[in-house]
């Protein structure tokens, strides 16, 4: 159900309005984060509409603090419910939590001198084409996709569905220290996850998307649907392969998590508590020579017709009201930076937090990337593989068998098997198996493909050194 | 479906509808209204899903409580069946301006004549309650929850020196949702649920040959209890200890094993196994749909005979348990394979008209912003016979897991992982060193055909379960008794 946007200067009373109370009831600091939403989600399986669903939702949180001499203790609360009574039990709640908390001489908002953000109207982060599509247009590119893919071979007779999304929202972010900032967020994609069956009635699936700010950057429907087909089709016949050594090629969407694990093994939460094989690793080598890895808030991309937009993990300020920046972790195999919020950084000794707060409604702020990326190399995807003798083309892992403590790694995979560099056959019911301190060592290509389909992206690559087991 | 007509003799509100009756000033009339603007653009069904939450976590770290938050949900989410289409709208605002157009934007999945509206709710009495029914959070039991994490904290750091960092969280909340529908159905419930988590770091300079060594363990429990749960067998210092005790463990772990081979799995959590390789190709959506590798499988055998599963909502206090689904339907116990033989799937509103099979009372969703749909509650095999000391003593080489991290399954291929989090080898019949953790793989409607003894030491988890599916979260709880399969893939390096 499509709200009526409250207009943004009545968010910000509230906000202000909010932080003035939680200061009288005792507070030293105060930050307020108000937040509106709307989202829109069609399903649509065999052709037919299956949900329809459209609505918008808002919510407020408070996060306070206490002083007492250098440490200062802290607590939050959050609400959907905007009613005065609501708002009353929010503030009292915050400042009666907060008193049975510990003092904490690294607890605190920012300094005020280090607050600041980005031009939001600068990063393309909003575009309305998003909310004014109608309806019918979006169950229409939900009803194509799948098509397509139902479409693309006969054996192709099942689908998980075609679907069509969007999401808007409307952020503010206020706090004691002299604070105001806000921007609008704008997103739009679709999928389809069509099923193939076999000869002797296996089953597979796979899916493909497109996802974008701007409806006028959605890809076609038909081509989407296609890949979805592709992918699928490509998985019947999967085997198992038996145990074995092999060198391991990730397909980009499986390299973006490998590579993500670096965000998280440098997270400065981890890192102070020395939960991470990339603690006391600062300016020593972590990788090899050809990895460069990068999170940066501010990237705008550019697009044909003069259009502009913000990356997926762009934003004007962070979660404490820091501007967003480009930090570079990992420069030719040697870490370089951890990232950290306020809170991290100053555990951590460090002049200043690298603006990865990540601010949920309630809570002490976490750490979030930016737009996170594997710089890449200049191999063509097609090389990487046709180098390959005998090895594994990963295009899905599944499980939760990555250890940031040790780097061992884990996890049940499914792909291609590579013979004399073509991808000769599907393989699945294997696991992949290392420690991600050799892995990141043993990265012996990167791709030249580097796309931002999400905020966080990586090129082909490989790994040698990887135990693959199966039968 | 027909609208059920129920005569208006008044009936006691029971205690979980008058928080929504009196506090949130909702009535029956203005239920029956949305629910009639729900059905303006025809359809068969409507619900309405009303929820309020309340919540609080307390976390404690280095010794210092760094967090404490508590935060308030509440709102309504709106359903419109019509043939297999679903419409759905919720609002965060409960006024009936804001119910009535929610209403309407549901009613858009249908296009037909307006149904009649409703002309009464069908009030069923309360069902003995599964849990205790508990207020909101006073300020008194802070201070006890307080105490909880730091008594966990100092157990932890207790148990060994080389625990060198402790985490730990309390987190709980209270949960009321009433249903009302147009077929007549209107329940509600009020669902209490605690967890207590403990996280740990142990680090060791002189372990691993002396290459030095950091390891981390985690323990937890709960379920939907009072405080007073947190005491004896599930006290702080029974899960700190826990955790620090597979820290301590995993310091000289050498590395798992690669390949396939026979896999003993020790009783409680690591029924995680049946969740993932059963337990979500059952679930009915998947099979109306016949994108399950179980579709069309009723019957038929599945399982070694030794198996049976059952999912079962009605286990007082556990984490998986509710008095009713988020369709207001009671919850019971399902058997879902029965020596062997697949005997069921799980069923919502939707699935169970749609194949017409029956209810089980397993629609549930995440909350208010969510459409429901088919979700496991407690799933977990049946003893057998055997001693689990035999079960070792019949492995010339293999695994024995006893703790899990999480799992995840394609529905579609049957093929599921579970990821150990504590493990050993076990040669010539003998549970011997510990290993490091490893991905399990294998294929749903195949593994447990390879189950060849089933210890009669069934056990639940500890309460820390967390199903996601479709992007929705709900708690659920796993047990198994200890368990042989001849032959799985272990995903270790050595």
């Amino acid at each position: 159900m499509p709200t009526k946007t409250a207009a943004a200067a009545d968010l910000q009373q509230l906000a202000s309005d909010v932080l003035a109370r939680a200061l009288r009831a005792g507070a030293t600091d105060a930050e307020a984060v108000v937040y509106e939403g709307d989202e829109f989600s069609t399903l649509v399986r065999l052709g037919q509409v299956e949900t329809l669903k459209e609505s918008g939702s808002r919510a407020v949180g408070l996060r306070v603090f206490i002083a007492s001499g250098k440490a200062q203790r802290t607590a939050s609360t959050s609400s959907s419910d905007f009613s005065r009574e609501s708002i009353d039990r929010l503030v009292e709640g915050a400042v009666t939590l907060a008193r049975i908390t510990s003092e904490d001489p690294f607890a605190g908002l920012p300094e005020a001198s280090d607050f600041g953000q980005h031009d939001a109207a600068a990063q393309h982060l909003y575009f309305d084409d998003v909310n004014q599509q109608p309806p019918a247009d979006r169950i229409r590119i939900a009803r194509e996709v799948e098509a397509a893919a139902m479409a693309f071979d006969t054996r192709i007779q099942n689908s998980g569905g075609g679907d069509f999304d969007t999401a808007s929202s409307h952020k503010i972010l206020m706090n004691s220290r002299g604070f105001t900032g806000e921007f609008r967020r704008s997103y739009c994609g679709f999928s389809a996850q069509p099923i193939a069956h076999d000869t002797d009635g296996k089953m597979q699936r796979d899916y493909w998307y497109s996802a974008a700010r701007s409806t006028r950057l959605l890809e076609d429907p038909v081509a989407i649907g296609q890949e979805a087909a592709r992918r699928t089709l490509q998985r019947l016949g999967a085997r198992q392969v038996r145990t074995q050594q092999a060198p391991v090629v990730f397909s980009p969407e499986i390299a973006r998590s490998i590579v993500g694990n670096i965000f998280d093994a440098a997270n400065g939460d981890a890192i102070y508590r020395h939960a991470s094989f990339f603690a006391g690793m600062l300016g020593e080598r972590v990788a090899g020579e050809n990895v460069t890895v990068i999170d940066d808030g501010t990237m705008v991309f550019d697009h044909k017709g003069n259009l502009k937009t913000g990356g997926f993990g762009t934003a004007p300020f962070d979660g404490e009201g820091l501007p967003t920046r480009r930090t570079v972790l990992i420069e030719h195999g040697i870490l370089r930076s951890y990232v950290t919020n306020t809170y991290t950084a100053r555990k951590l000794g460090l002049a200043r937090s690298t603006g990865n707060a990540a601010r949920s409604l309630a809570g002490n702020p976490g750490i979030g990337a930016g737009n996170f990326f594997l710089q890449p190399g200049t191999q063509p995807p097609e090389q990487i593989i046709a180098d390959v003798k005998s090895g594994l083309y990963v295009t899905e892992t599944m499980g939760f068998g990555v250890n940031l403590v040790t780097g061992d790694y884990s996890q049940g995979a499914s792909g291609m098997w590579i013979e004399n560099g073509e991808l000769a056959y599907p393989v699945e019911e294997i696991t992949i198996a290392g420690n991600l301190k050799d892995m990141y060592r043993n990265i012996s290509a990167i791709g030249n493909d580097l796309v931002f389909r999400t905020a966080s992206a990586a090129p082909t690559l490989r790994i040698d050194g990887m135990t693959i087991a199966g039968s | 479906m027909p609208l059920l007509q129920t005569d208006k003799t008044p009936v006691p509100t029971p205690d979980h509808k008058r928080y929504f009756i009196e506090k949130l000033g909702l009535t029956e009339r203005l239920m029956e209204r949305c629910l009639g603007e729900a059905l303006s653009a025809g359809g068969d069904y409507a619900d309405l899903y009303f929820e309020s939450v309340t919540s609080t976590s307390l976390g404690i770290d280095e010794s210092l409580v760094k967090s404490a938050s508590q935060g308030i949900s509440v709102g309504c989410g709106i359903r419109v069946l019509s043939g297999e289409r679903t419409g759905y709208a919720y609002t965060d605002d409960l006024s009936s301006a804001r119910l009535l157009r929610a209403a309407r934007t549901a009613a858009l999945i249908a296009s037909g004549p307006a149904k009649q509206p409703i002309a009464g709710f069908r009030h069923t009495s309360d069902k003995p309650t599964l849990y205790p029914i508990t207020g909101a959070t006073a300020d008194a039991e802070i201070a006890t929850k307080l105490l909880l994490i730091q008594r966990a904290d100092r157990a932890a750091r207790d148990f060994d020196p080389r625990i060198t960092q402790v985490r730990a969280g309390f987190n709980d909340e209270l949960r009321r949702i009433l249903v009302a529908a147009s077929d007549g159905t209107f329940a509600s419930d009020t669902q209490p649920l605690a967890r207590l988590n403990i996280f740990v770091i142990a680090h060791d300079a002189t372990a691993d040959n002396g290459a030095g060594s950091t390891t981390r363990g985690t323990s937890g429990g709960g379920g939907r209890v009072t405080l007073d749960y947190f005491e004896g067998a599930h006290s702080p210092e029974h899960f700190a200890r826990e955790a620090a005790r597979t820290a301590i463990l995993q310091l000289n772990a050498i590395a798992a094993p690669a390949g396939e081979m026979p896999v003993v799995l020790g009783p409680g959590w690591p029924g995680v196994l049946l969740h993932e390789a059963v337990g979500h190709g059952l679930e009915a959506d998947f099979n109306r749909k016949k994108t399950s590798a179980f579709a069309g499988l009723i019957g038929q055998k599945v399982a070694s005979e030794k198996v049976t599963v059952v999912d079962n909502g009605r286990m007082p206090n556990r984490r998986g348990s509710i008095n009713v689904d988020d369709e207001g339907n009671p919850t019971q116990e399902t058997v879902l394979i029965e020596n062997g033989i697949l005997r069921g799937y799980l069923s919502d509103k939707l699935s169970s008209r749609l194949m017409g099979a029956p209810n089980t009372g397993s629609g549930r969703r995440e909350s208010y912003h969510h459409i429901p749909m088919p979700r496991m509650t407690n799933t977990y095999m049946l003893s057998g016979t055997d001693q689990p000391e035999d079960i070792i003593k019949s492995v010339q080489r293999g695994l024995y897991a006893v703790n899990f991290g999480g799992g995840q399954v394609d529905i579609t291929n049957g093929k599921f992982v579970f990821s150990a989090s504590e493990a050993y080898l076990i040669e010539d019949g003998r549970v011997t060193q510990p290993v490091k953790g490893a991905t399990l793989i294998g294929s749903g409607p195949e593994a447990l055909k390879f189950v060849s003894m089933v210890g009669n030491d069934l056990a639940l988890d500890e309460g820390i379960g967390t199903c996601g599916k479709n992007g929705q979260s709900v708690p659920v709880g796993v047990g198994m008794p200890t368990t042989k399969l001849d032959r799985m893939t272990v995903g270790g390096t050595g």
